[in-house]
């Protein structure tokens, strides 16, 4: 069997059509994903450094069973649990039409905040016992000294680790393909189904992800050096 | 001002403070002092609750700290308190760490806190560096600014906690100075310090600490002046540290 590739499909307009929609799909998902992920996390992540235990334990149990989960049956599951009814509540006819996309975006939010509470956890003990010390001295509440002392400290303790786990979440989003989200990598798909080339399409498929994802992480290179806290 | 009675305190089944007693006058400069691992830390840090108490009292400006109807955050605003390691905010510029807890935790404005802050730290001699971060400073500044954020709150007592133990030699002055000057104002100040030199010198009475218990509690003339009439432990102590 000869190798006999043909890319002269990928055109402006399948690009246009096929591809763009799919990566800005994705791009949401990634971003969205990141902020209601980190905001969770950092929640949980504060839970698991309470004094009561009993929130330690829900924490812990959150974290635990997520992280021994694989992401695709996470992904299957919440999307076959969710009952239509919640999509239409939360968004009408739109959210019902865009059941698959939305449910990803719960999804992912839900599992990567696991991910996100134990480096936002590595953050918050990052920062000395003496700052805490330091905010109620002047009179601060938990909720401030965590706000205005321990949380900006450990955000940028962590921020690198974040970003990384975020290009891994972008990478992770292709697999949003099993419940039919119509992402990047859906984008590819359709348009080596619609041009009969459902082999070659996903060549330039892992080169557009690998270029993305290695131009953030250098992005992210850079930024380290630039965001650390003098001491 | 300051009533500690009684206290004792456990980490775990290890007991730190053994039953302290001492009561701390407005105006006076309290010196605590005495050999490592005797408690003195904690229970300067047991005055504002950073660290509980398991039993006894502390009344504080007639607040008593162990009440659970006590707004602790807001006690503990009107207590200046200094770090043996500065604690300044390293994320936040000098300005910002000087008017940060004014603004959040007294709600004032932003004008006024920024003038009671470059108030307090032209007081300190620094007025230069405001635009500075902290790790840009060196140990000595980062602690005269740490005096001054704590100074912007105007507290109502000063707790040192060992200001000048990690400092460089050449630095421990600069930071003995602004706290000389406090004490001739008239503030009220607890000590944490191995600084004889100004024990001797500013304070009006020495708290001497062994092993979680108040040893001694005296003037610092009787102090230093009747060596005779000390404990054992103190007097080994002073003749450990005053022969250099």
């Amino acid at each position: 069997m000869s190798l006999n590739l043909d890319f002269s499909f990928l055109t402006s307009d399948v690009v246009k059509a096929n591809l763009l929609p799919g990566l800005y799909y994705s791009l949401q998902l990634t971003v969205v994903t990141m902020v209601c992920g980190v905001v969770l996390g950092t929640l949980v992540a504060l839970m698991r450094l309470s004094s009561k235990p009993w929130l330690q334990r829900i924490a812990a149990i959150y974290v635990d069973t997520l992280r021994s989960i694989p992401l695709l049956m996470v992904i299957l599951w919440f999307y076959l649990l969710i009952p239509a009814s919640f999509y239409s509540f939360i968004a009408g006819g739109y959210g019902l039409a865009h059941r698959p996309e939305f449910s990803a975006v719960i999804t992912f939010t839900i599992f990567e905040a696991a991910y996100y509470s134990e480096i936002m956890r590595a953050g918050i003990q990052s920062v000395s016992r003496g700052q805490v010390y330091a905010g109620y001295a002047v009179g601060m509440t938990y909720s401030q000294c965590m706000r205005l002392v321990v949380l900006p400290q450990a955000f940028r303790n962590m921020l690198p680790v974040l970003l990384t786990q975020t290009i891994v979440l972008f990478q992770d989003t292709s697999l949003v393909y099993a419940i039919g989200a119509y992402d990047f990598l859906k984008g590819f798909l359709t348009a080596g189904q619609i041009y009969n080339r459902p082999d070659e399409v996903l060549l330039p498929a892992a080169a557009c992800y690998f270029a993305i994802s290695f131009s953030l992480s250098m992005l992210v290179r850079r930024l380290q050096s630039r965001i650390q806290i003098i001491r | 001002m300051i009533d500690i009675k009684n206290i004792s305190k456990w980490y775990g089944s290890f007991q730190v403070l053994t039953d302290c007693t001492t009561t701390i006058n407005k105006g006076d400069v309290v010196v605590v002092c005495g050999p490592s691992g005797s408690g003195k830390s904690t229970l300067i840090k047991t005055v504002n609750a950073l660290e509980p108490i398991q039993q006894g009292d502390i009344v504080v400006d007639g607040t008593s700290i162990s009440d659970p109807k006590t707004n602790l955050p807001k006690l503990r605003s009107r207590v200046g308190m200094v770090f043996q390691h500065f604690e300044l905010f390293p994320h936040l510029s000098i300005t910002d760490n000087l008017t940060l807890a004014q603004i959040k935790v007294l709600g004032r404005s932003k004008d006024e806190s920024l003038k009671r802050g470059m108030k307090m730290l032209d007081r300190v001699g620094l007025s230069n560096q405001k635009d500075k971060f902290p790790g840009q400073l060196s140990g000595g500044q980062q602690q005269r600014v740490a005096i001054a954020r704590a100074l912007s709150m105007d507290p109502i007592v000063m707790l040192f906690d060992e200001p000048t133990s990690a400092l460089d030699p050449e630095m421990v002055g600069e930071v003995l100075d602004v706290m000389v000057q406090l004490a001739h104002e008239g503030m009220t100040m607890m000590c944490v310090t191995h600084e004889m030199g100004f024990a001797k010198r500013v304070s009006n009475k020495v708290i001497f600490m062994d092993a979680g218990k108040i040893v001694e509690d005296c003037s610092s003339a009787d102090f230093f002046g009747k060596p005779e009439e000390r404990s054992p432990r103190a007097k080994d102590f002073l003749s450990k540290i005053l022969q250099h």
